[in-house]
Formats: C-alpha cells, sequence, structure tokens
C-alpha cells in the first residue's frame, strides 16, 4: 500500500472506530465486540479494495459486500456513513423504531447493504448465489463475504463453502473474523473449531491468516486472493474481539454489552476521544 | 378460462415432464431464469435442464439449505431462481432461509416440492409431508399451489416466473390424472368451480382433485348434489367464492392430501368463521399422523384419502 493510500485507510479505521463507540453507547447497549473486531477490514476494503459508488449504491458495476454475521451491523453502518452512503446522523437512530439501521443488516432498508443477514449462517449461501449470479453474467466484480468464526458453528456455512470451492468460485472472497469468543464463551469453549485454516484448505480454499488488525496485511491478502483465480479463497483475519480499546479487548463477556455503569462510559468516552485525536492529526 | 378435460380421471402425462418441459421452453427465452437442484435431478427430471441448457441449471447437491439461501442470493442480482427437492425437504429442511433470506428480504424464490403426502410412495415416511401448505402459508406473502394436473401445473409455473416472492407449488412428480383441456387458463388466488351442486360444496386441491369429482358423481347418483371447487391456489385464498359458494350448502366439506392443520381445511374455516358463516363444516384430511411407506394408492387408502372416504365423511355431516 502507497503511503498516502495507508493513511487515509488508518484514518478511515480511526472514524470508523469511533462512530462505532459513539452510536452504541448513544444507543446504551449492541454487539462492540464483533464490530470492533473488523474495523480494520472494512477500513481497507472500503478505503481501498472496493468498488463502489456511494451515491449509486445499487450500481451494477459494484463489488458486493456480505457482512453475514448481520450483528456487526454498527462496523458496516460506521463505514458506509464515513464513505457517503448517507448521512453520519443516520448512526445515531441504530434499532430506534422504523430506523433504516437495524440490529442486523437488511438489505433493504440501508443503503450499501447487499443482503439481509442476522440468522447465522445465513449470508454465506446468498453470497454465494450472489457470486455466482455475478459469474453467470460475465462480471468481474468480487463478493465480499465476513463470516463470523462462531457463526462457523452453522452447518449451513459449510454447505456454502463447499459449493464455492466445487465451483472454483474464486471471485467471492471469504473473511474469517476469527476474534476467538462468542456469545457463550470463547470459540474453544463453546465448540472447539481445530484449525480453521487448515479446515479451510481442506475444503479447497487458497487461506491466508493475516492479523485482521494490521491494515497493511489484510490489503495484502486480498490482491494475493484477487490474483487467485484458480481456488476458491479465504482469509482468516486474526483479530481481538473488541479490538483497538483496552476495556473492551479486556472484557471477558464482550459480544454484546450495556452502557449502564460508569466504567464503561469513562472508557468509551476516553476511546472516543484518543480517537479524534487520530483523527485530527490524520487530517491535519 | 378452464374446461374439464372429456376423458378427465384418466392417466396424464407425469408432472415432472410437463414442467420440466415448460421450465426448457421459458428458458430458452429469458437467460435470467435458473434451475436449481439439491441432487435430485434424476428423480425430478431436472438433468433435462442440465443437458440442455447447462449454463442456467445449478447443481446444488444434497445441501437444500444452501440452495434456498443461493436462490435468494441469485435473486437479489436480478435472476429468476426455481428450485426443486423433495416437498418435505423443500419446507421443513430449509424453512428459515425460505423465510429469511427468501421472504423478508424480498428475494425471489420459486419453489417446487415434489410427491406431497401420499404420493410419496416407496420413500415412505421420512420423505412424507402433510405440513408444507401450513409451513409456506406462515410466511407473508407467499403463494401456495397444490397443483390438480399437467395442464394446470405448466399454467402455473409460467405465472410463477411472472411475479417476484417466493411461490411454492406441490406435486407429484409421476402419475398424474387429466382434469383440464389443453391450453386451459387460471387465475392465482381464483378458485375453479368444476361441478356445480347444491347440497353440499367440497372444496378440494391438487391430485385429490380427481377423487374429489369421483364422490361427488357417486353422491349424485344417491341424491345428493355436490359442487367441487379445485382451491388449486391455497394461499392467496378465494374467500369470495368460497363465501359465495358456501351460501346456502347444507354442508362444506374440504379435502386434502395434507394435515388438518394449517392446510386449505384450515384456510377455508378461518375464512368461513370470520364471515360469520354458520354451516355444518369438515376438514377431510390425515389427523396427527406420520406417513409411512407403501404404494401411493396403498398410502392414499391408509390415509383414508380416497372418493370413497370422502363420501362418507359427506354422508356423516349430513346425517
Amino acid at each position: 500500500m502507497e503511503e498516502k493510500e495507508l493513511k487515509n485507510v488508518k484514518l478511515l479505521a480511526a472514524k470508523v472506530r469511533r462512530d462505532v463507540l459513539s452510536m452504541l453507547q448513544h444507543r446504551g447497549y449492541g454487539h462492540v465486540g464483533g464490530s470492533l473486531s473488523l474495523v480494520e477490514a472494512y477500513a481497507v476494503l472500503y478505503g481501498k479494495q472496493l468498488r463502489y459508488d456511494a451515491s449509486n449504491p445499487h450500481w451494477d458495476e459494484r463489488d458486493r459486500v456480505v457482512l453475514s454475521k448481520g450483528h456487526a451491523g454498527p462496523v458496516m453502518y460506521s463505514t458506509l456513513a464515513e464513505c457517503g452512503f448517507f448521512p453520519k446522523e443516520w448512526l445515531n437512530t441504530l434499532n430506534d423504531g422504523g430506523t433504516r439501521l437495524p440490529s442486523h443488516t437488511d438489505r433493504l432498508k440501508t443503503p450499501g447493504v447487499d443482503a439481509t443477514t442476522g440468522s447465522l449462517g445465513q449470508g454465506t449461501s446468498e453470497a454465494v448465489g450472489i457470486a455466482q449470479a455475478l459469474a453467470v453474467k460475465g462480471s468481474k466484480n468480487y463478493t465480499y463475504l465476513f463470516v463470523g468464526d462462531g457463526e462457523l458453528n452453522e452447518g449451513q456455512c459449510w454447505e456454502a463453502f463447499q459449493y464455492l470451492a466445487a465451483k472454483k468460485l474464486s471471485r467471492c472472497i471469504v473473511l474469517i473474523d476469527d476474534n476467538k469468543k462468542q456469545l457463550d464463551g470463547t470459540t474453544d469453549e463453546v465448540m472447539y473449531n481445530f484449525d480453521l485454516a487448515k479446515k479451510m484448505e481442506s475444503f479447497g480454499f487458497k487461506t491466508q491468516v493475516v492479523n485482521g488488525q494490521d491494515v497493511e496485511a489484510i490489503d495484502a491478502a486480498i490482491d494475493v486472493a484477487k490474483q487467485n483465480a484458480e481456488t476458491a479463497n479465504c482469509i482468516v483475519l486474526d483479530t481481538i474481539k473488541g479490538a483497538g480499546v483496552p476495556y473492551f479487548e479486556q472484557a471477558v463477556s464482550n459480544h454484546s454489552m450495556k452502557w449502564n455503569n460508569d466504567e464503561i462510559n469513562k472508557a468509551t468516552d476516553e476511546a472516543i476521544a484518543k480517537l479524534d485525536e487520530e483523527i485530527e492529526r490524520g487530517e491535519a | 378460462m378452464f374446461k374439464l378435460a372429456e376423458d378427465w380421471g384418466t392417466a396424464g402425462r407425469p408432472y415432472r415432464d410437463a414442467i420440466v418441459d415448460t421450465l426448457i421452453d421459458m428458458m430458452k427465452d429469458n437467460k435470467s431464469i435458473v434451475m436449481l437442484e439439491a441432487d435430485l435431478g434424476g428423480a425430478s427430471g431436472t438433468l433435462k435442464i442440465q443437458r440442455e441448457l447447462p449454463e442456467q441449471f445449478f447443481e446444488c447437491g444434497i445441501s437444500e439449505a444452501n440452495m434456498m439461501g443461493m436462490a435468494a442470493g441469485m435473486s437479489s442480482e436480478g435472476l429468476i431462481p426455481f428450485t426443486h427437492t423433495f416437498g418435505p425437504f423443500a419446507s421443513r429442511r430449509c424453512f428459515d432461509q425460505v423465510y429469511l433470506s427468501g421472504a423478508y428480504a424480498h428475494n425471489t424464490i420459486n419453489i417446487w416440492g415434489s410427491d406431497p403426502g401420499f404420493t410419496v410412495g416407496a420413500n415412505g415416511g421420512t420423505h412424507t409431508t402433510w405440513e408444507d401448505v401450513a409451513l409456506m402459508r406462515t410466511i407473508p406473502g407467499s403463494v401456495v399451489v397444490d397443483g390438480a394436473d399437467p395442464v394446470q401445473t405448466e399454467w402455473v409455473v409460467r405465472e410463477f416466473a411472472k411475479t417476484e416472492g417466493v411461490h411454492y407449488l406441490r406435486t407429484g412428480r409421476k402419475s398424474s390424472y387429466k382434469i383440464y383441456e389443453e391450453g386451459s387458463t387460471f387465475e392465482l388466488g381464483k378458485g375453479n368451480v368444476v361441478r356445480q351442486g347444491s347440497d353440499v360444496l367440497i372444496v378440494t386441491a391438487g391430485q385429490l382433485l380427481r377423487d374429489a369429482l369421483e364422490a361427488a358423481e357417486s353422491l349424485e347418483k344417491q341424491g345428493i348434489s355436490t359442487e367441487v371447487i379445485d382451491m388449486f391456489c391455497i394461499k392467496p385464498l378465494d374467500a369470495k367464492l368460497l363465501l359465495s359458494e358456501s351460501a346456502g350448502k347444507k354442508a362444506v366439506v374440504t379435502f386434502e392430501n395434507h394435515g388438518v392443520i394449517g392446510g386449505l381445511g384450515d384456510a377455508c374455516a378461518s375464512c368461513l368463521m370470520e364471515a360469520g358463516v354458520s354451516v355444518p363444516f369438515k376438514r377431510h384430511g390425515v389427523t396427527e399422523s406420520f406417513g409411512q411407506v407403501g404404494t401411493a394408492d396403498w398410502l392414499q387408502a391408509e390415509f383414508k384419502l380416497t372418493a370413497a372416504d370422502l363420501e362418507e365423511t359427506v354422508k356423516a355431516l349430513l346425517a
């Protein structure tokens, strides 16, 4: 990544992380851990890799993004708002009655959302269908599929992966958010998932494992995946649930949290202040 | 307009030939129509589509949930997906995918669930569905059809491709009976009065239409004038027709190759009750039973879904 691109992607990541914290604090509860773990991946996509037109969300020539772990909506909404898909004022409407930003991503409600997800596992097949349809139409566009590591408990994911690998749909790039925690505990405690990379490789994916909080590593992995047209592509993002804010990283149960005490509000305020400084420096 | 065939009740062409040939005909003209199959192409006949139009056929393997999700994704990209698997796998097994990835997300999935009810034959209890209509009816905006014969089924398949949404068609695969003349046309949401009568109204759908007509003929000979409605489109239900034809009848009987909970009978009962109609009424269908194995004819008799069984019900209700 060139220096200017790197700076822009990092700046976008800071803004998205701030917005995620801000919108959840405003709402008073929400899926913080798995939103923060994907901040860097979203910043790389929308800051550099993705083909899109914010003024025309249904542009036929766009790349598609499916957030199968639909509860991480806040990271997608923050990114879309920062990239101009809709006004940032919408962010504080998360989960309001009649909002366009529901708890789980919905293609009918939010500009820039390509698939309706939330019932875990289902976004994987929707993404496969999208990628297959694009292939049928001769499109060269990519479909980026975000899947949670906990979500991989769902059998449907493996049905979808089986299809992707068997049909060699290389333009559907699977990004696994390996943040190692799910609602009831760590992924190892709930349903030991063995070696994710080996599992994906055994399914027939070219699989890369990268530090999911390192924008340059993510970017390089996407470049490599784009060069591989021979097999299906998977990038395992080695991430931290609650990434970027020590308080959230260290919280034992950080899948969904409530902003109902001074400690969490103080930690959030401090993190936002720090990110604001970073953003100011980045924009200078 | 529809017209009963003169030789109604005699053997018709297999449902699967009618469906597959119709799809191929449509798919040749419209490249957006695609077929997804879950490793039952040999059973459904859709492998003919794979042979003739390979670029529009997608073999999903034995993974119905993925197939329905893929269909939803393809729909969101402008394709018109048709899917096939056996009825229980097309409904029970992947209900959440059809409900959310399909209907909730406003994606189109045209679903052919084959071999409903007793038509399952030798595949037996694990492959029997007495509840697919009930499940599919609960999906907001869904269309649910039980095809009476190949002529009607062909028309339904063509109609499904014209509109968006979750559309469910249940029919047998192999044997069928002729009911309608070739070229008959129908309307989704409209039932067909296929036989007039003044004493009793029988409302049915699907392959049982032949048995209902036979029962009506027999009842007529016994002095009971019997009307028969082919309510092939179970949802949306033709409430107007049901209410107008129920008026003045001594009894109304629904007759379905399905469980009595949530099917055609329940749909009609709700409609009549909410309209304040008071008439002796019976849902003739399957009650609190799982499927089992046997020939289709044996199963039809075992589950008391023959013309003779229907006659008994009508007479008991009038007694």
